[in-house]
C-alpha cells in the first residue's frame, strides 16, 4: 500500500448520534481550513458516527503538527474552526467533542476507532444529553481597582519620609489584597454550593495566567459546571449574586458551552492502570 | 481597566467569539481523547504546554507555575 502518497488525512471533530438534525448541521458547517464537513458512519445499526473533514496530511503529520503547535496563530485558527463545528452541531443535537487535532490516515482508520469506542461513546452521549457547560472564573481584582488607594493613614501625616510612607502604603495594599483573597474564597464557596444544588458535575481547569489571560486581575478559580439545560438559569442567578457584597472580587461566566470539559471518558481501548 | 467580561450571551449559535484562552482550556484538556494515527496526539498536552509556555506565561515573570508545573524541562513525556 502506498500510504506515503495520500494527500489528505481525516480530522475528526466529534461523535454524535446519526439523524437528520446532525446531518443538516454538519452540511452547514465548514471545518478546518474551510473544508466541508462529513459524516463517517459507524458499523452496525444505531451506531454513533464521527463528524469529520479532510485536512492536508502534510499539515497534520507528526513533524508538522509539532512545528505548528508553536505557532499560536495556527493553533488559534484550528481551535476556532474546531469550535465552530462543535457549536453548530451542538445547537442541533448532543455531541461529544473530541480533543483538538484527532487525526486519522483515512476514513477507514477513523471508523475502526469509532467502532472500538462505541460503548464508551454511547455512555457519554447519554450522560451529556440535554446538558450544557458553564465556565465560572473568579478573580481577585488588581489592587488599584479593587479599592480606592488606601487613605494615607494618620501616620503619613507631614513629616513622614517617603520611604516610610511607601512601606505603609504597601502594607495597606497587601492587606486589601489579603482580604480580597478571603472574599474570593467566600464567593467560591457560594458558587460551589450552587453547584451542589443545581449542577450535574464540575471540572476544574488551571487558573489562567499570562498574556493570553488578558487581565491584570488574578484568576483564582477556573471551573466548569455541567448543567441540565433547564437548570442553567437558576444556577446562573446564584452565581451572579455570589460576589455582590464582596469588594475586589469579580466572577466571570462564560457559556453555554458544548460540554467539552465533561467529554473525558477514559480511553476505551487502553486499560491503563491508575485513576488520575 | 476592567472590562467586566461582557455578560455571557445567550445566543447558542456559532460565531460567538469566545476568548482563545477559554477555548484552549477546553480543547486541550477537555474533549474525548482517542488515539489517532498521528502519534503526536494533542492528548499529550504536555507537549502543547511546552510549545506555548513562552507565549502564555511570558508576561508573567514570577509565574505560579501552572503551565510549567508538570513539565520537567523539555520532556514531553513527563507526567
Amino acid at each position: 500500500m502506498s500510504a506515503e502518497d495520500i494527500a489528505y488525512a481525516t480530522y475528526v471533530y466529534a461523535v454524535a448520534r446519526d439523524g437528520d438534525a446532525l446531518r443538516e448541521s454538519a452540511a452547514e458547517s465548514a471545518g478546518v481550513a474551510g473544508a466541508p464537513v462529513r459524516i463517517i458512519p459507524g458499523t452496525g445499526d444505531g451506531a454513533p458516527v464521527f463528524v469529520a473533514s479532510s485536512v492536508s496530511a502534510h499539515d497534520f503529520d507528526e513533524a508538522a503538527l509539532r512545528r505548528h503547535l508553536e505557532d499560536l496563530e495556527w493553533l488559534e485558527a484550528v481551535a476556532r474552526a474546531h469550535h465552530a463545528v462543535i457549536e453548530r452541531l451542538g445547537a442541533a443535537t448532543t455531541v461529544l467533542p473530541l480533543r483538538l487535532a484527532t487525526v486519522y490516515l483515512d476514513d477507514d482508520r477513523a471508523r475502526e476507532a469509532l467502532d472500538a469506542g462505541r460503548a464508551a461513546f454511547e455512555q457519554l452521549l447519554a450522560k451529556l444529553e440535554g446538558h450544557v457547560e458553564w465556565g465560572i472564573k473568579i478573580y481577585v481584582e488588581a489592587p488599584d481597582e479593587a479599592a480606592p488607594p488606601p487613605p494615607p493613614g494618620p501616620a503619613s501625616s507631614p513629616g513622614v519620609g517617603p520611604g516610610r510612607a511607601y512601606l505603609s502604603n504597601r502594607r495597606a495594599q497587601r492587606s486589601v489584597r489579603d482580604s480580597a483573597h478571603r472574599a474570593a474564597g467566600t464567593a467560591a464557596e457560594r458558587i460551589e454550593a450552587a453547584g451542589r444544588a443545581f449542577a450535574t458535575d464540575r471540572a476544574r481547569h488551571r487558573v489562567q495566567q499570562g498574556e493570553l489571560a488578558g487581565s491584570r486581575d488574578e484568576n483564582v478559580v477556573n471551573d466548569a459546571y455541567l448543567l441540565r439545560a433547564d437548570r442553567s438559569d437558576a444556577f446562573r442567578a446564584e452565581v451572579a449574586r455570589a460576589a455582590d457584597d464582596l469588594p475586589g472580587v469579580r466572577v466571570d461566566v462564560t457559556g453555554p458551552w458544548v460540554p467539552y470539559s465533561f467529554a473525558t471518558a477514559p480511553e476505551p481501548a487502553a486499560a491503563e492502570g491508575g485513576p488520575s | 481597566m476592567t472590562e467586566p467580561a461582557a455578560p455571557a450571551e445567550r445566543d447558542p449559535l456559532p460565531q460567538r467569539q469566545v476568548a482563545l484562552i477559554d477555548l484552549l482550556d477546553r480543547l486541550l484538556s477537555g474533549g474525548v481523547v482517542i488515539t489517532g494515527d498521528v502519534l503526536l496526539s494533542i492528548a499529550d498536552i504536555d507537549l502543547v504546554r511546552v510549545s506555548l509556555r513562552a507565549l502564555v506565561v511570558s508576561v508573567d515573570a514570577q509565574t505560579r507555575p501552572l503551565w510549567a508545573r508538570t513539565l520537567p524541562e523539555g520532556d514531553p513525556n513527563a507526567r
